[in-house]
């Protein structure tokens, strides 16, 4: 059975032509794999011992009550090993480069979250890893760095562009145009070429399979809302996937307004609605009209991607997901409310959702119930937080 | 037939190779950009490659990178680069191509800029991030126009470069080695019979690029193809010199076998 390569008109392959083959290896690698018994039983086994799933689905009681309304879960992937989603994917993705018999991986990493999951994997698994970040993200995620070097990993500064992940991710796919043959590149959202898309949110639809199960032994049903933050959009679509079919489920995907949707400095690739082709894929970008992409601006590095991912632009043409944006002020709001209510810190692109579900929970009844995916958790972000409060400090 | 088959044929007649040497559009700046074409034109160029730059050039190496950038910088548009070319077809109509990325296409509209590169006088389009699996996007409009829509085939394609090729016209940009445009020492040995492989599923000229930047690069490639592309290594003259278009034009000369 051959994949779609699409999603809608969404999605493709626009790649050099010199990576056509080694994309069609891959798929092929996927599809021969993956659905297999013993890789199945080989992935739950990481991600159950190593990883320490299933995740909880944590009653936010207090948060509740702050609100109003709707009754808010949470899905706690913080509590992964690394301190994120990202990690599914990149057991999964490792695995399967080991299957290939691939010894050298390669990584892009904006926050340093994905690089620090790749760093752990290929540690994990023997592996040489290389991870590509921006000269900017470098000097804002020193502590990361740091981790991945510890981890045995090579950081390689890029410092093409706006040095920020959009910028690493054209180095790591230049890097594996020339290395292909022994390299296996491990992307870290639901972006770039097919079957990157496909395969992303097959590692990550665990959240949602998770959630699910989980709802219905908490409540009975299934929820009435799911909410997720959208950067390139893994664990929106982790958490989604499994409820597309259940109708009843609204799904809200939330991206990066920044300083403001109207100031041009934001990250939400939905809010301008202009269809382009970036990292391989045609989907929603931030591009100016002769089609330059446009910096993206957050102050979570984690959303901060002027793209996003195919499927999601689908679901969003389609209307299956409402996206919708918060700004940098009201994440970091919901960014100590949740540490103040709960004991929880989140990531500050997971606070984007929280701050989404205190807008949401006031207008649904008390025994309705909406999931909140809490991608990670926010150790990585406290010295952001700690240069918000005191440039907001009066 | 359009003006890069009527150059082949041309040259063929002579029993010459074609020399295709690369510029980014607007580095240093637009005016400069229409000098060096004529410069080269002038030092024995036979087919001009155009450059549009983007801001994510995925293909290219760290000198055209740095082009396409300083161009962005200073603040180069489409209009121009249409303007310029309009401007050169005055003077002259040696086969001009562009290398152009998808998504500046996309952004104009496919249709219309197909349209007005035949009119300006563009003759084929080099796109390295349309892959054959996305080529039918594009290839109603440009297969009812004059302009090329030259295939890029790689080391890698091995089974696929017959699929390729199909509905290619001009040349076939054969792709020397992996990774991104720029100068380099030593080429892979499977070459020779990868061009072999090039060469029997197509009867369009080859022309091989990336990594070529000497005589003895051309030299040692004459026999397989029937063109050489040199790129990085003229955009490295040109951010060396500022755009010193006699500087140049002697670099030029100095690739020009024979």
């Amino acid at each position: 059975m051959k994949l779609d390569r699409k999603f809608g008109s969404f999605g493709g392959q626009y790649v050099p032509e010199t990576l056509m083959n080694p994309l069609i290896e891959l798929e092929e690698a996927f599809k021969e794999y993956c659905s297999t018994e013993a890789f199945q039983k080989e992935y739950m086994y990481y991600l159950k011992q190593y990883v320490g799933r299933p995740t909880s689905l944590y009653f936010a009681e207090k948060l509740t009550r702050t609100c109003g309304g709707a009754k808010i879960y949470l899905k706690r992937e913080d509590l992964n090993h690394t301190g994120a989603h990202k990690i599914n994917n990149v057991i999964g993705q490792l695995l399967l480069a080991k299957k290939m018999g691939k010894t050298k991986v390669i990584a892009e990493t904006g926050a340093g979250q994905h690089g620090v999951a790749t760093a752990t994997g290929a540690a994990l698994f023997g592996m040489e890893c290389t991870v590509f970040m921006g000269e900017e993200d470098i000097e804002r995620q020193r502590l990361n760095v740091f981790r991945m070097e510890l981890l045995g990993a090579t950081v390689q500064p890029v410092s093409s562009g706006t040095k920020t992940l959009k910028d690493a991710t054209n180095e790591a796919i230049r890097e594996w145009v020339r290395c292909a043959e022994d390299t296996f590149y491990v992307i870290g959202s639901v972006v770039g070429p097919h079957p990157y898309p496909t395969m992303v949110r097959t590692f990550q639809k665990i959240i949602g399979e998770e959630t699910k199960k989980q709802i219905m032994e908490a409540e009975g049903a299934l929820p009435q809302a799911l909410i997720a933050c959208v950067g390139g959009g893994s664990n929106s679509m982790g958490l989604f996937y499994p409820f597309i079919k259940d109708t009843t489920v609204k799904m809200f995907g939330v991206e990066a307004a920044g300083h403001g949707i109207e100031t041009k400095q934001h990250a939400a690739a939905f809010a301008e609605g202009r269809v382009g082709v970036l990292h391989g894929m045609k989907t929603y970008l931030l591009q100016d009209a002769e089609g330059q992409i446009l910096p993206a601006h957050s102050i979570s590095a984690g959303l901060d991607y002027p793209g996003v991912g195919p499927e999601h632009a689908y679901l969003y043409e389609n209307k299956r997901v409402e996206y919708t944006s918060i700004t940098d002020t009201e994440a970091m709001d919901a960014f100590q409310l949740l540490a103040k209510q709960e004991g929880i810190i989140p990531a500050i692109e997971s606070a984007h959702a929280i701050a989404y579900g205190c807008k949401l929970a006031p207008s649904m009844q008390a025994d309705e119930v909406i999931v909140i995916c809490l991608s990670g958790r926010g150790d990585k972000d406290v010295h952001t937080a700690a240069q918000y409060l005191e440039s907001t400090r009066v | 037939m359009n003006r890069i088959e009527m150059q082949f044929k041309k040259l063929k007649e002579k029993d010459k190779k074609a020399l295709i040497t690369y510029i980014t559009a607007g580095d240093p700046d637009i005016h400069t950009t229409e000098q060096l074409i004529y410069a080269k034109e002038r030092a024995g160029a036979h087919i001009i490659e155009i450059g549009i730059p983007f801001s994510d050039p995925l293909a290219d190496g760290p000198v055209i990178q740095r082009a396409a950038q300083r161009a962005l910088e200073r603040g180069i548009t489409l209009q121009q680069i249409f303007d310029c070319v309009d401007s050169v077809r005055a003077h002259t109509q040696i086969p001009l191509v562009f290398l152009v990325y998808y998504n500046t296409i996309l952004a104009y509209g496919v249709g219309a800029f197909i349209n007005k590169c035949e009119q300006t006088g563009i003759d084929g389009l080099i796109i390295p991030d349309l892959p054959l699996e996305e080529r039918e996007e594009i290839l109603p409009a440009i297969q009812n126009s004059a302009v090329a829509l030259i295939p890029l085939v790689s080391i890698t394609s091995r089974d696929r470069i017959s699929a390729v090729v199909q509905n290619g016209r001009g040349f076939v940009y054969c792709i020397s080695s992996l990774g991104v445009t720029g100068v380099r020492q030593d080429f892979r040995e499977d070459l020779n019979e990868f061009l072999g492989a090039v060469r029997q599923a197509t009867d369009l000229p080859l022309a091989i690029g990336f990594g070529i930047s000497t005589r003895e690069d051309i030299e040692r490639f004459s026999p397989y193809v029937d063109a050489v592309i040199v790129g990085s290594a003229i955009v490295q003259q040109v951010e060396e010199c500022g755009g010193d278009v006699d500087r140049v034009e002697a670099f030029v000369k100095n690739l020009v076998v024979g």
